[in-house]
């Protein structure tokens, strides 16, 4: 079964969301949390990687963390699907193993 | 943990009085503090209580006194928002002592 | 300079909530409105997140202190400088940050804006002029 990565820091100071995006296979699911959902933004110098990701990896991100740091469904790429805590947990315990890029 | 007890509830403090769980207060936290300060409280105080209270609401600090002076002299008038009036209502610092009362921390920049 | 006041620069790097560095530097700066001195704010790299509009905490449960910056007009600091240059690597404009203001003391208390946005190469200009940079 599919792998489940989550990744934790803004792609604009650490380079974990761009190791993680290198090291993931195709059909694997990606889910963005606590600084790393800004990855997810519109018009940012990482989307058009996100982008590529999204064509082939189910790529997600926190909600309350996106709320949290002021933005909202509108602001994220087409394609990331949003998800809550309750989704998170299910998440993990469908994938057969999680990486978490630190 | 100390604690005081106000209308027969146990409410946690610190070891400077001040509340550990804001949302513990109720009005009466206020008069009990007082109590123990020996403060009178009179709507003079409330005035400034309440203030602190909607002013922590709004930016989610409490005010340092220099903040709280200027802010109380714009809401209720000079006559109020001077130190020697608030050091009056609250001898041991309007800052300190009425965020005390008031069930917020101690002012950020208070010092 | 001779009447002891001095320029203290704040320069903020990171972003809100993943880190206790925003709120950490928060503090020091309300703490350092108590001396008078002359205190300016830098919001860059993923700082400009830290002043955000519209944060939200309620399902995250974590303290929502981005309203406190709005409180920075009270404590007379009144000079935020916002990097252009990370605005848009972001895909961020003025129009994504909190209204921040302060009251004009000498001009009637009109009601002006308090950030001011720069480019990177007048970042660093203003960063020359300082006295003291703290960088966070």
């Amino acid at each position: 079964m599919a792998m489940l990565h989550t990744v934790n820091k803004s792609p604009f100071e650490r380079n974990s969301l761009n190791s993680c995006l290198s090291k993931s296979k195709e059909g694997s699911t990606i889910l963005l949390i606590e600084d790393a959902v800004v990855g997810a933004l519109k018009g940012t110098k990482v989307a058009e990687q996100m982008a590529a990701a999204i064509a082939n990896k189910n790529v997600c991100v926190l909600g309350s963390d996106l709320n949290t740091r002021g933005f909202a469904e509108t602001d994220i790429l087409d394609g990331i699907k949003i998800v809550d805590y309750a989704g998170f947990v299910d998440m993990v315990a469908e994938h057969s193993n999680v990486q978490s890029w630190l | 943990m100390a604690t005081i007890t106000v209308e027969g509830k146990e409410v946690e403090v610190d070891e400077e009085g001040y509340l550990v769980n804001l949302s513990d207060w109720f009005p009466e936290v206020a008069t009990e503090m007082a109590k123990i300060d020996e403060v009178e409280m009179g709507d003079d105080h409330w005035d400034i209580i309440n203030f602190l209270r909607e002013y922590y609401e709004e930016y989610q600090i409490a005010p340092a006194v220099r903040v709280l002076t200027k802010a109380v002299a714009k809401k209720l008038g000079k006559e109020k928002g001077n130190s020697k009036y608030l050091y009056e209502l609250f001898p041991y610092g309007p800052g300190k002592q009425a965020c005390k009362f008031a069930g917020l921390p101690k002012p950020t920049g208070c010092v | 300079m001779s009447d002891g006041i001095k320029k203290f620069m704040f320069v903020n790097t990171k972003a809100p909530y993943g880190t206790v560095y925003a709120l950490e530097s928060l503090e020091v700066v309300l703490i350092s409105a108590a001396f008078d001195q002359d205190v300016s704010l830098v919001f860059c790299d993923d700082g400009v997140f830290q002043i955000m509009d519209k944060q939200n905490t309620e399902a995250s449960g974590m303290k929502n202190f981005s309203n406190a910056y709005k409180a920075l007009g009270d404590y007379d600091i009144n000079k935020l400088y916002v990097e252009k240059e990370s605005l848009e690597e972001r895909g961020l404009t003025l129009d994504s940050l909190m209204d921040l203001t302060y009251e004009d003391e000498d001009d009637d208390w009109a009601e002006k804006p308090s950030i001011n946005l720069v480019s990177r190469a007048e970042l660093a200009d203003l960063m020359d002029q300082q006295d003291v940079v703290i960088s966070s």
